[in-house]
């Protein structure tokens, strides 16, 4: 069994995100990092693995980006994958849902005639874009059952069992491999790397392919045939620093209440 | 003028406020037009309640062979609707479900899809929040018909008498639409309390707590407002995850945020930060939190929240 898990090479949330001229995200000038949420679906993915000692299973990490992106496959590498895909192609910058998930389709068929696709694993949404909308495009382009937002996960033989929480309720889903399985930070803690790990991946196998490799037609891809075009981007007004008061002896709860009655909220 | 396809947001017929906010945005862009996945029998309440902001249309989606499954056979019904109309745009209520949804219609349709947006303007421009709500971002769909989902909170509801006249629509849904089963459902029980995501006011408790969210309920409940959590709580195993406000959980947009015990992570911010009117307690005069409000308090919780509690109850007699 080969579990793919699809890994996004994101800027760092904590620094101070940009867009460049043409409205993309700026990829360049704040430092990048595999997708904190895209973790906890590595984690799980080897769990998988672990859980079922004894069967062959084998998990590849595969992204879809820039140059750059090829770091997000090494750490998922060292996380414990066996091996990596790098889907890079000049055409491919600037695109959005659509583009990136016929990509990702791609790929995974490609990687499923080499060495099977029987659990596709992504993580909940991408630290930038946030949409959580890739993992849904990539089952209906595969044509696979989608099982998203996963908290827990079990699986005996082909059966897969998920729990998660929907809007008012929390929900067990079943469905039977191969699925798109979306997986939530309600997971479980994504393991760090060890020396080893990090040694060992240097030796894993990363293959690069452009969009020839997967059949995929340049014109197909990229900001210029994007079904959605960003007009403008502007950033938010920082916050105009408000009134900060000590409490000493319980004045901090008068001034407090006496604030929200000024703003007619009581 | 064209149809745009609005999906009700209910609970098991009793629809949610955001439907109105959604037919509201809809008159911007055609004639609104209502789309209730339900059981029939519900289909004429829900029109009384749909027409009043403006649903020419109430379209009846039995969803007998829809509900047991996950997102893939709504898609189909709605790729069949899509098809049947030719509507202008297709807006959902910004759900992780209805996103799921949108994004398999998207593909379906051959259309382009915009999520998250914060509004929608006439000729269909969006506004969206990103970066954790650094940035707003105007885009437009320029491929087939736009299908955006929109967040609650983005507009006023506007009443406006509409026909609302019911049509059922039976749509034929495929045995590979039915792959990913709904086993089980434990409906979360009621707080008693507004939901998260549509209050006007939020009071929200993190570690500061120390597991204690007596004074924050008690707070909220002075105010009226709903609960929410940072997630340092949840995983604390404090507060379900439902209550999380963040990233990987709920966005709210109230009028008045109360952020107790909570350091102001950028992740939380994420799910907070275009609030209006921001407040904050917190015992650490250097907690980044303070750098989004428009009031703080540098104090403890425990003492500054039971406190205020019994001030709001005095004045509001
Ligand atoms: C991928 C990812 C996604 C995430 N998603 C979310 C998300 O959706 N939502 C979210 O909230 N976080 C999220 N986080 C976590 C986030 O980074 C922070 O760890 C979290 O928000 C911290 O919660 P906190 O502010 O309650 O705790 P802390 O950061 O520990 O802050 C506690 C605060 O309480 C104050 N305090 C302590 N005692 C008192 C007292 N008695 N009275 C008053 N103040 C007191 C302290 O001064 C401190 O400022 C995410 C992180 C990652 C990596």
């Amino acid at each position: 069994m080969n579990i793919v898990v699809c890994v996004k090479h994101v800027p760092d949330a904590t620094a101070d995100r940009k867009f460049e001229d043409d409205f993309t995200v700026d990829r360049v000038g704040v430092d990048g990092l595999l997708s904190e949420l895209d973790e906890y679906a590595v984690e799980q993915a080897l769990q998988f693995r672990e859980k079922r000692e004894g069967e062959e299973i084998t998990v590849t990490a595969l992204t879809v980006g820039p140059e750059k992106a090829a770091d997000a496959v090494r750490k998922a590498l060292q996380m414990g994958a066996d091996s990596g895909v790098h889907v890079v192609d000049d055409a491919i910058a600037g695109s959005d849902y659509i583009a990136t998930s016929l990509v990702l389709a791609k790929a995974v068929e490609k990687i499923k005639a080499d060495a099977g696709a029987d659990l596709v694993i992504c993580g909940m949404a991408s630290t930038d874009a946030s949409g959580s909308v890739v993992p849904a495009m990539l089952a209906e382009r595969l044509g696979l059952p989608q099982v998203t937002l996963a908290s827990v996960i079990e699986s005996q033989g082909d059966q897969i069992r998920i729990k998660r929480d929907n809007e008012g309720s929390t929900e067990v889903i079943g469905a039977t491999l191969p699925i798109v399985l979306s997986v939530t930070d309600q997971s479980g803690e994504a393991r760090y790397p060890s020396f080893k790990g990090i040694m060992a991946a240097k030796k894993k196998p990363l293959e690069t392919w452009s969009l020839s490799d997967l059949g995929v037609d340049a014109g197909e891809v990229g900001l210029s045939v994007a079904w959605s075009q960003v007009e403008d981007t502007t950033e938010r007004p920082p916050r105009t620093a408000g009134e900060i008061v000590t409490d000493e002896d319980g004045s901090g709860a008068g001034a407090l209440v006496d604030f929200l009655a000024s703003k007619k909220f009581i | 003028m064209s149809e745009v396809l609005v999906v009700v947001d209910h609970a098991d017929g009793e629809v949610k406020k955001p439907t109105y906010e959604l037919l509201t945005i809809a008159k911007r862009l055609g004639e609104p037009a209502a789309v209730f996945f339900g059981s029939p029998e519900q289909g004429d309440a829900v029109a009384e309640k749909v027409k009043k902001y403006g649903a020419a249309k109430v379209y009846v989606i039995d969803d007998a062979q829809i509900k047991g499954f996950l997102v893939a056979p709504k898609a189909e019904a709605l790729q069949q609707l899509v098809e049947k109309t030719s509507p202008a745009a297709i807006l959902l209520p910004s759900t992780f479900e209805n996103k799921e949804v949108a994004a398999r219609l998207a593909i379906k349709i051959g259309s382009g899809l915009i999520t998250d947006a914060v509004d929608v303007q006439e000729g269909g421009v969006t506004t969206q929040s990103v970066f954790a709500g650094n940035f707003t971002v105007q885009a437009k769909v320029t491929q087939g018909t736009p299908i955006i989902t929109v967040k609650p909170n983005s507009a006023a509801p506007e009443e406006s008498e509409g026909a609302g006249t019911v049509e059922a629509f039976a749509a034929t849904i495929s045995d590979g639409a039915k792959t990913a089963q709904i086993v089980a459902t434990q409906p979360r029980q009621s707080t008693g309390r507004p939901e998260l995501t549509e209050a006007a006011i939020v009071v929200s408790g993190g570690r500061g707590t120390g597991g204690n969210f007596e004074p924050v309920e008690g707070f909220a409940d002075s105010l009226g407002a709903a609960v929410g959590a940072s997630r340092a709580a949840v995983d604390s195993g404090w507060m379900p995850h439902a209550f999380q406000v963040g990233q990987t959980g709920k966005t709210v947009s109230p009028q008045l945020y109360v952020a107790n015990g909570i350091s102001g992570a950028i992740q939380h911010r994420a799910g907070m930060q275009t609030s209006k009117t921001i407040v904050a307690v917190n015992k650490d005069p250097e907690a980044p939190i303070f750098e989004l409000v428009d009031f703080g308090v540098v104090g403890d919780l425990h003492t500054v929240l039971p406190a205020a509690t019994e001030k709001v109850k005095e004045r509001k007699g």
